[in-house]
C-alpha cells in the first residue's frame, strides 16, 4: 500500500487528498497550520509563565525540566509549584475553546457559549452555595463536604441537563437552545446574588474570587482529574467533527444527507456540557473564552464553522497568557477571568473590523 | 392537442403504470402536533418518472414531500422506499438512494460552493473513507454538469438566487441518488432563473435517469416540465395524471377557486392556464 498525496483536479484550493489503500482524508492546510503554530505559541507562553515568579527560571531551563532533565530545586519549583497552575489554565482553555466551538456550530449562532447558555452560572450556583452555606444549614454542610469543585461540577451538569431537557422538542433547535439558556442564566445569576447577599462577608469574598475564575493555588489535585476528563472528552469531540459539518446545515438538509439528527444533537450538547463542567469545576467560570475563541479560530482557518482543534489550542493560549499577564505585569494579582475578556474582546473586534465576514457563523 | 380536453382527471395514473414503484405513500396521514394536514393519501412514484405536485397554499403538498423524504413521520400509514418502510430503514441508507432539496435551504456563512457540493458525498463517506477518488470525481463532475465549476471557490452566501439554487442542485447531484425530491426550487427566482432551474432538473431526469418529484407553484411550468401532475386540495389527492388530464377548467375551479381558460402552450404544446378571475 502506498500513500498518495494529490491536489484535487478541479476543485478546492488549499487542500490535499491523502489516500492509503481504501482510507482517505482531505487535508486543509490552514486547518493544520493554524493548530501547529498555536501549539508552538502555547508551549512558549507556558514556558515563560512557568519561568516567571519570585525565583525566575530561563525558558530553556523550564523546558529541560519539563521533559525530565531538571535539577533539585528547579525540579521542585517547576513541577510542584508552578506547572500545575499553568497546566490547569491550559486544560481549562482547551476545554472551553472546544466546548464553545461545539455550542456555536450546533446552535448555528455565534452567541451560543457556556456563558450565555447558563452552564457556567449553574456551576457558580453550586460553588457559591458550597462556600456560603457550608457553615450553616444541613444542606450546606452536605454541599460543603463535597468541596467547591464538585459542587461546581454538579451545578454545571444539572444546568446542562436542564438546558437540554427544556430545549428538547423532537430535536433541539438552536434558537430555542439559546433562549432557554438565557432564561437559565437569569435564574442562576439571581440565585448567586441571593446567596451572596445572605453570606458572611468573608465567605462572600471567597465566593466572589471563585465567580471571576481564578487559577490561584491550583495543584496537581485539580490538574490530574481535569486531564483525565479531557483525555476522554476531547477525542470524542473531534470524532463528532464529521457530524458537525453536516449538522451546521438546517435540520432538513442534515437529515437528507443521512445524519441521525437526534442522536448527533444529543451527543454534541452533552459533550459540550461535560467539557464546560470539567473546566469550570477546576478554575471557576473563566468567562468569554468559549464565546470569543471559536470566532477567532474560524477567522484564522477560514471555512464555515469554528474548527475544534484550533479553538481548543487558541483557548489554551488565551487562558495561559491572561494568567501570565495577571501574575506578572499587573500590580495586584487579579483573577484570570477578568483578563481573558480584556485580551479576547479587542482581538475579536479587530478581526471583525478587518474581515468582511459578518458576525454570524 | 388534448390540452383543452375536458375528460375527467383519473385517479389511476396511466403514466405511472409501467415501471417499478420506487417511492410510495400508503394511507399516509400527516399531522403537525394535533393539526392533521394530510388525510389517508396514496401516491406512487415509479422509476424514471418526473412528477410535479401542485395545489393551493396550505394544501399539504410540501408536507407530503417532507413525508416522502422521511423528514416527517406519518401519524398513520407508511412510506415505502423500494418496498421497504422508510421509517425503519437506516437514514444513511436512505440518503444513498433518496436526495432532497428543502425549500430555501440554509448554507452556513463562508461555505464555498465546492464545500457545499462535497458535503453531498456525506452518506458515502465514513471515518476511514473521508475523501475517496470517487468522491472527488463525482463532485468535480457535478460542478461541471451544473455549470458551477467556475464559481467553485465562491462562498454560497455571496451567490445570486439562481446560482445558489444551482449549487444546491449540484450538491443533490453529487449525492448520487436515484430519487430526488425538490420543494419549490423556483421560489424567489425571476422567470428566467425559474426556467434555468427547471431545465436543469429536467436534464437530471432525461439525461441522468433520475426519478424526480417536485412541488411547484407555477402550473404552466409544472405542465411543461413534468410528465405527471398530482393535484392536492385540503390534504387530499384530487387528481393525478398527465398535465393534459389534470389541468382542466373544472379542476382549476374546484382546487384553486379559479376561473380560467386552458390553451395549448404555443411552444411546448402542453396545457397553459390563462386565469380569468377568482371564484367565490
Amino acid at each position: 500500500m502506498t500513500a498518495t498525496l494529490e491536489r484535487p483536479v478541479s476543485g478546492p484550493r488549499g487542500r490535499t487528498a491523502i489516500r492509503l489503500g481504501s482510507a482517505s482524508v482531505l487535508l486543509r492546510w490552514r486547518h493544520l497550520l493554524v493548530p501547529l503554530v498555536t501549539l508552538v505559541v502555547l508551549v512558549l507562553v507556558s514556558a515563560v509563565s512557568i519561568g516567571r515568579g519570585d525565583f525566575p527560571i530561563a525558558i530553556p531551563d523550564v523546558l529541560r525540566t519539563l521533559v525530565g532533565l531538571g535539577e533539585g530545586p528547579q525540579n521542585f519549583i517547576v513541577l510542584q509549584l508552578r506547572a500545575p497552575r499553568v497546566i490547569v489554565g491550559l486544560l481549562v482553555g482547551l476545554a472551553l475553546g472546544v466546548a464553545g466551538a461545539l455550542f456555536q456550530t450546533f446552535a448555528r449562532n455565534p452567541l451560543a457559549s457556556p456563558d450565555t447558555l447558563g452552564i457556567t452560572i449553574g456551576a457558580s450556583v453550586g460553588a457559591v452555595a458550597a462556600l456560603v452555606l457550608s457553615g450553616g444549614s444541613s444542606v450546606g454542610a452536605v454541599l460543603g463536604g463535597f468541596g467547591v469543585p464538585l459542587a461546581a461540577l454538579c451545578g454545571a451538569l444539572v444546568t446542562g441537563v436542564l438546558l437540554f431537557v427544556l430545549a428538547w422538542r423532537a430535536g433541539v433547535d438552536g434558537y430555542r437552545l439559546v433562549l432557554v439558556g438565557i432564561a437559565l442564566w437569569s435564574v442562576g445569576s439571581a440565585l448567586v446574588d441571593w446567596l451572596l447577599t445572605n453570606a458572611q462577608v468573608y465567605d462572600a469574598a471567597a465566593a466572589y474570587v471563585w465567580i471571576t475564575g481564578s487559577l490561584n493555588a491550583r495543584t496537581w489535585d485539580q490538574a490530574v482529574p481535569l486531564a483525565i476528563a479531557l483525555a476522554v472528552l476531547v477525542p470524542l469531540a473531534l470524532a463528532a467533527g464529521r457530524a458537525l459539518s453536516v449538522l451546521q446545515f438546517g435540520d432538513d438538509t442534515a437529515r437528507g444527507l443521512g445524519l441521525r439528527l437526534a442522536g448527533a444533537q444529543t451527543a454534541v450538547v452533552l459533550l459540550a456540557v461535560a467539557l464546560t463542567a470539567a473546566a469550570v469545576s477546576a478554575a471557576g467560570p473563566i468567562t468569554f473564552v468559549a464565546l470569543v475563541v471559536p470566532q477567532v479560530a474560524v477567522r484564522l482557518t477560514g471555512g464555515s464553522r469554528p474548527p475544534l482543534l484550533a479553538s481548543g489550542l487558541i483557548g489554551a493560549v488565551l487562558v495561559v497568557s491572561a494568567d501570565l499577564v495577571t501574575r506578572t505585569a499587573l500590580p495586584e494579582a487579579l483573577p484570570v477571568g477578568i483578563l481573558t475578556a480584556v485580551i479576547g474582546a479587542p482581538y475579536l473586534l479587530w478581526l471583525l473590523v478587518r474581515g468582511r465576514r459578518r458576525s454570524t457563523l | 392537442m388534448t390540452s383543452t380536453s375536458t375528460e375527467p382527471a383519473v385517479r389511476h395514473d396511466p403514466v405511472a403504470a409501467p415501471g417499478r414503484v420506487r417511492l410510495a405513500a400508503e394511507h399516509v396521514r400527516l399531522a403537525y402536533d394535533e393539526r392533521v394536514v394530510v388525510h389517508d393519501l396514496d401516491l406512487e412514484l415509479t422509476d424514471g418518472s418526473f412528477t410535479a405536485i401542485v395545489g393551493p397554499n396550505g394544501c399539504g403538498k410540501s408536507t407530503l414531500l417532507r413525508a416522502l423524504g422521511r423528514l416527517l413521520r406519518p401519524s398513520g400509514g407508511q412510506v415505502l422506499l423500494d418496498g421497504r418502510a422508510i421509517a425503519r430503514t437506516p437514514t444513511r441508507e436512505v440518503a444513498r438512494v433518496l436526495g432532497l432539496l428543502p425549500q430555501s435551504p440554509i448554507a452556513p456563512e463562508g461555505l464555498t460552493v465546492a464545500d457545499l457540493v462535497a458535503r453531498g458525498r456525506h452518506p458515502h463517506q465514513s471515518w476511514l473513507r473521508q475523501w475517496s477518488r470517487d468522491d472527488e470525481t463525482v463532485v468535480a463532475e457535478a460542478l461541471e454538469w451544473t455549470d458551477m465549476a467556475g464559481l467553485a471557490e465562491r462562498p454560497v452566501d455571496e451567490l445570486s438566487g439562481g446560482q445558489r439554487q444551482r449549487a444546491w442542485i449540484s450538491m443533490a447531484l453529487a449525492q448520487g441518488t436515484d430519487l430526488l425530491l425538490l420543494d419549490e426550487p423556483t421560489t424567489y427566482l425571476d422567470l428566467a432563473h425559474q426556467i434555468d432551474v427547471l431545465e436543469l432538473v429536467g436534464r437530471l431526469h432525461a439525461e441522468r435517469g433520475r426519478t424526480v418529484a417536485v412541488v411547484l407553484h407555477d402550473l404552466n411550468l409544472a405542465a411543461r416540465y413534468a410528465q405527471r401532475l398530482v393535484a392536492m386540495k385540503d390534504g387530499v389527492l384530487v387528481a393525478s395524471g398527465t398535465p393534459a388530464q389534470v389541468l382542466t377548467e373544472e379542476l382549476l375551479a374546484d382546487v384553486f377557486d379559479l376561473e380560467a381558460r386552458i390553451v395549448p402552450d404555443p411552444v411546448a404544446g402542453t396545457p397553459m392556464v390563462v386565469p380569468v378571475r377568482r371564484l367565490r
